[in-house]
């Protein structure tokens, strides 16, 4: 049970990242690597915060900050210095790694004793529970500490999802998704694509840093290297969601994205328990995106096959 | 009110790929004239256009638009006195968003945006009304992506986007020219119609000699960067497309004329 709790937990922190990764991917074509800094960069900060006393919350939000600070960064060295996308972002990204150590002092900063927002939601859960360890759920035992934290992060998902597709129909954010679908129309209209890429990708990398900062307080320990693979993570969750979902309207897309990463942690919960090794997780994680793109296409062409075979039998 | 001054364009300068597009031109643009843009390939017609709507910025020369002084403005600076037609389908419309979405950022040019919503009730009403006035039976559709529609929708879509906030100045570059024959008709019978409904001041680059004909009160005829010949009243509304024909012919004697005199004056001097 508890496997099943942590897996949804990651994946829905995942899927926060999931949303900013569809941003600069999807709405923007911005292969952005900056993530995978980025969203250590909103780990690093927020457990130096906390460390130093600040409120978890405040913390959280000063690891946004610094995500999308990191994110502008990128932006502006594509849009003003005309640096080529993936490049920008893997130069912020490699920068960030230097700056990120700076900021957590070593390479792995422990949480213990900090008051975590993770932290604060367990003792909640338990005051609510009266006092009570675990409860009985579907049958099997559940710690009242893991489903009061996955309840915080399906909260802060659900706030950040509902915030996202509330800003995607104002005026700017129509806009920002213009920028990306067409860039010469939106010049013609009067928008000043550069800015608009460079607020995107501030936007994006500051739901990155958001996913950091949870995922450390939930794992208690902040570490140089956990950014690495969130990038395709990300996508993964993104090309699953696209899988998983049928039309193309934003709301829809979005909301596969956040499926595909509960499905991409789900998937590699189970292959963890059937026993594979942790090390070979990159491998399961490629092949997983591998299937995904490659399914549509699959089933895509056998349908065709099908029909043609009924038509000619 | 459109002030064209001795404008010069030279693209990949000083090396073998060399262009020079615009080599002088010298407009002057009232309000309300409907400007027919003809030439031989390669005149600058096109360069002229993208000129005026700031795709680049020109090495010589001054673009003014009333009191604005456009030259050194930066392209989407200058969206807010300038719609746009392109001659590429694709490049006037916004493909995954629907018509309701391109109309509701077209309906923004030149304003702020913030965090107001971009569609309303209000708005889809007036969409609506828009789009049916097309009479092509998009009004039912606005919220279609566009990426559905055929080239002939998405221009009409482009040229109602370009206008939905009347523009100072309407550019139409050769925006027919990649449509079939109904659907061009369609568009050019849509384009006279906003025109003249709106008095746009409007410049249109064209091919044909049929709505370089029908179309417009003044014609510019370029060639090789330069304007060759400016007619406009009753010399404009006389001329048949033989008439144009023949003047592409004698420009192009000239030209021929010319080589062959720089021939002949390097076999006898040089």
């Amino acid at each position: 049970m508890s496997l099943l709790l942590g897996a949804l937990t990651l994946g829905l922190i995942l899927a926060l990242l999931g949303i900013g990764v569809y941003i600069s991917f999807r709405i923007f074509n911005f292969p952005d690597m900056t993530c995978e800094g980025s969203y250590t960069s909103g780990a690093a900060v927020a457990a130096v915060a906390m460390l130093a006393g600040h409120g978890p919350l405040a913390a959280t939000a000063m690891g946004m900050a610094a995500g999308a600070l990191a994110g502008a960064v990128t932006g502006l060295v594509h849009t003003r210095l005309k640096v080529n996308d993936l490049l920008a972002g893997i130069l912020v990204m490699t920068g960030l790694y230097s700056v990120n150590l700076r900021v957590m002092g070593s390479s792995n900063v422990s949480l213990s004793g900090a008051t975590t927002l993770t932290g604060q939601a367990a003792s909640l859960g338990t005051q609510m529970a009266g006092g009570a360890k675990t409860v009985q759920i579907l049958g099997r035992d559940a710690a009242v500490g893991d489903l009061a934290v996955l309840a915080l992060v399906l909260a802060v998902l659900v706030a950040v999802t509902a915030l996202m597709l509330v800003f995607f129909r104002t005026q700017l954010g129509l806009a920002m998704r213009g920028t990306g679908d067409n860039a010469q129309m939106i010049r013609a209209l009067g928008v000043g694509d550069g800015h608009m890429q460079v607020l995107g990708l501030a936007i994006s990398n500051a739901l990155a840093a958001l996913a950091g900062a949870l995922a450390a307080q939930y794992l208690g320990f902040v570490d140089i290297s956990m950014g690495l693979g969130m990038l395709v993570a990300g996508l993964a969750a993104v090309i699953l969601g696209e899988t998983l979902v049928s039309g193309r309207k934003l709301a829809v897309l979005v909301v596969g994205t956040v499926l595909g990463a509960l499905v991409y942690r789900l998937l590699i919960a189970v292959a963890l328990r059937l026993g594979m090794e942790p090390n070979d997780l990159k491998l399961i994680t490629a092949v997983f995106v591998l299937g995904a793109l490659v399914a549509p296409v699959a089933v895509a062409r056998w349908r065709e096959r099908a029909a043609v075979r009924a038509a000619a039998g | 009110m459109l002030q064209i001054r001795d404008i010069h364009k030279t693209f990949h300068p000083d090396t073998p790929n060399e262009v020079r597009s615009l080599q002088g031109v010298t407009l002057d643009i009232e309000e309300g004239s409907f400007v027919i843009v003809l030439g031989t390939n390669g005149s600058g017609k096109s360069t002229l256009l993208n000129a005026l709507a700031g795709s680049f910025y020109v090495d010589r020369g001054s673009i003014r638009l009333d009191e604005h002084e456009l030259t050194r403005m930066p392209e989407n600076g200058r969206a807010r006195f300038i719609g746009r037609v392109f001659q590429n389908p694709f490049s006037g419309t916004a493909p995954n968003l629907t018509i309701a979405e391109n109309l509701a950022l077209a309906s923004r040019r030149g304003q702020s945006r913030g965090l107001a919503m971009a569609l309303g009730a209000a708005q889809r009403q007036q969409q609506h009304e828009a789009v049916a006035r097309l009479g092509m039976g998009l009004e039912g559709r606005l919220d279609n992506l566009i990426g559905s529609l055929s080239g002939g929708q998405r221009q009409a879509l482009t040229l109602l986007m370009a206008t939905l906030v009347k523009p100072r100045l309407l550019l139409l570059d050769e925006h027919t020219a990649a449509l079939d024959p109904k659907s061009a008709d369609q568009v050019i019978r849509i384009t006279a119609q906003v025109v003249a409904r709106d008095r746009l001041t409007t410049l249109m680059v064209t091919h044909s000699m049929a709505q370089a004909v029908s179309l417009g009160d003044r014609l510019i005829m370029m060639h090789r960067g330069r304007v060759i010949a400016d007619l406009s009243g009753a010399q404009k509304s006389r001329l048949r497309p033989d008439d144009l024909l023949a003047r592409f012919e004698e420009v192009r004697r000239a030209d021929l004329l010319d080589e062959a005199a720089a021939q002949m004056l390097a076999e006898r001097f040089v």
